[in-house]
């Protein structure tokens, strides 16, 4: 019986399997997003305080993580954490941890440059119409920064999305374990098989980043038309 | 009756260990036009600035209405609601309509009812021949259109006294005419003002008073037609010199 290698795609478990390691891509990508982006915002917005002990511990903190490669902090977490705490973790979890650490430091730095952005002028503008502090932040500082955050965020974004793909190295079965696998199991049946399964993944990583890439570039385009001011 | 609303006594600041203002003295009665003329880095900006405490400063006493200000945050939160302050730059919110600029402060600050709030910048929109432009955002209006709405923002709070740093330095020249033709119109409604100008054909006319800010000291403090008339020193005598040869 011979078939083709697309026709073995969609044979027996092939792509349930498949669609399962997309969902663990999704997911750990999700959580690692609301979670990355939301104590990056955080980080960022305490950065552009005054207390120097405090910038001086965050920016180790970035500079730790941009410079160091993903891959090694996620073995290191893979293979220290559970000896140091003594905590049994998943490999996913340790993944989770890891990607939200360095999304959140990558993350800091673009909400910082958003916030320092924003001419000092407009908040002064909003204190001498007797804003409170609060009231600046709200109505002036964080409107106007978002916008100059977002583009960098979505970036930053698909950089997290791709990342994941480093769950393979830790065992964590994410779209491209599961396709490695499965070209393993059943390359032998079919030559074209793998260039058939790294099409799926390629549409798979695709179908999530693709509209992100398509908004930042309409946001940057956006933002040519209107800023005359 | 001459009524005093500001009161400066004995003035002093520094940035770092630079003075900038030292031993600064003078009143300001309500319903008084005060030019502050001087040299660029002469100190006008941070001293106006050091009125509504958008510069903290180390010596000396301020008095307005009747109280002496004792210089914290709360004390300064609540002063700028009764103190006015137009910028160089105009400091619209370009994530805002100018409705919505004009409208934030009454609201946010002065609790007035959104309608109130609405009703009184329509109001003044219609009056400064601004109305059209309610709904637009800062970014599709000319400076001079700009800087008419910022005043009118600082309007709107009903301020006892109102700052102007320089306002028309950045229009075009064509533009800039409409925004002192409106400053003058205020100054006739008896308006307190404070008003940093470059404009010498302005603060003659317009002016009651010149203060004349020299290296961080007020060196001339006198009535505007005297002071354009026959300038008190070399130094306000130069400085004139150089403006009208502009
Ligand atoms: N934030 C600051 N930090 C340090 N020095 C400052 C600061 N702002 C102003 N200065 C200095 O203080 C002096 C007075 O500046 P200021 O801006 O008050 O002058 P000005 O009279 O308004 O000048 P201009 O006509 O150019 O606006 C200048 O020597 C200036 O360099
Ligand atoms: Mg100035």
């Amino acid at each position: 019986m011979s078939q083709s290698g697309l026709e073995l795609l969609f044979q027996g478990q092939n792509l349930p399997r498949l669609l399962a390691g997309f969902g663990v891509t999704l997911r750990v990508a999700a959580v690692v997003l609301a979670l990355g982006l939301s104590l990056g915002a955080l980080l960022g917005a305490l950065r552009t305080l005054p207390n120097r002990g405090l910038q001086v511990v965050l920016r180790g903190y970035l500079e730790i993580f941009r410079i160091v490669p993903t891959v090694v902090l996620l073995f290191v977490a893979y293979y220290l954490l559970p000896q140091l705490g003594g905590l049994n973790l998943s490999g996913e979890a340790v993944a989770v941890v890891t990607f939200t650490l360095w999304t959140a430091a990558e993350m800091s730095d673009i909400v910082r440059g958003a916030l320092v952005a924003v001419p000092r002028h407009q908040v002064e503008a909003g204190a001498a119409l007797g804003l409170t502090r609060a009231q600046q932040l709200r109505f002036i500082l964080f409107p106007q920064a978002v916008p100059l955050a977002l583009p960098g965020t979505i970036n930053l974004a698909t950089r997290v999305i791709k990342t994941t793909s480093l769950l393979l190295m830790i065992s964590v079965m994410d779209l491209v374990n599961v396709g490695q696998t499965l070209v393993e199991a059943n390359s032998h049946l079919h030559p074209t098989f793998a260039f058939w399964l790294y099409g799926a993944l390629f549409i798979g990583y695709y179908l999530l980043c693709a509209p992100l890439s398509w908004w930042a570039k309409h946001i940057a385009r956006q933002r040519k038309a209107v800023t005359n001011d | 009756m001459t009524e005093p609303l500001l009161i400066v006594n004995h003035l002093a600041k520094a940035y770092g260990q630079t003075p900038v203002l030292e031993d600064i003295n003078f009143t300001v009665n309500k319903g008084e036009v005060v030019a502050l003329l001087g040299r660029s880095g002469s100190g006008k900006s941070t001293l106006i600035r050091t009125l509504n405490g958008l510069e903290p400063f180390q010596g000396g006493t301020l008095t307005f209405a009747g109280q002496a200000i004792d210089p914290t945050p709360a004390t300064w939160l609540a002063l700028r609601r009764r103190i006015g302050m137009v910028f160089q730059s105009y400091d619209l919110f370009p994530n805002l309509t100018v409705l919505a600029n004009l409208m934030l402060a009454p609201v946010q600050v002065a609790h007035q009812p959104k309608a109130q709030a609405e009703t009184a910048a329509r109001t003044l929109l219609t009056r400064f021949g601004l109305a059209e432009f309610a709904d637009r955002y800062p970014s599709a209006l000319s400076g001079g259109q700009k800087q008419r709405i910022a005043i009118a923002r600082a309007l709107l709070m009903k301020p006892a006294l109102m700052l102007f740093d320089e306002v028309t330095a950045s229009l075009d020249p064509e533009m800039v005419h409409g925004v002192l033709a409106l400053m003058t119109d205020l100054a006739r409604a008896d308006m307190t003002m404070i008003v940093v100008t470059h404009e010498m054909g302005f603060a003659r006319k317009v002016a009651d008073r010149i203060l004349f800010l020299d290296d961080g000291r007020i060196t001339a403090d006198m009535p505007a037609e005297a002071f354009f008339t026959a300038p008190p020193t070399e130094s306000a005598r130069n400085f004139l010199a150089s403006m009208t040869d502009r």
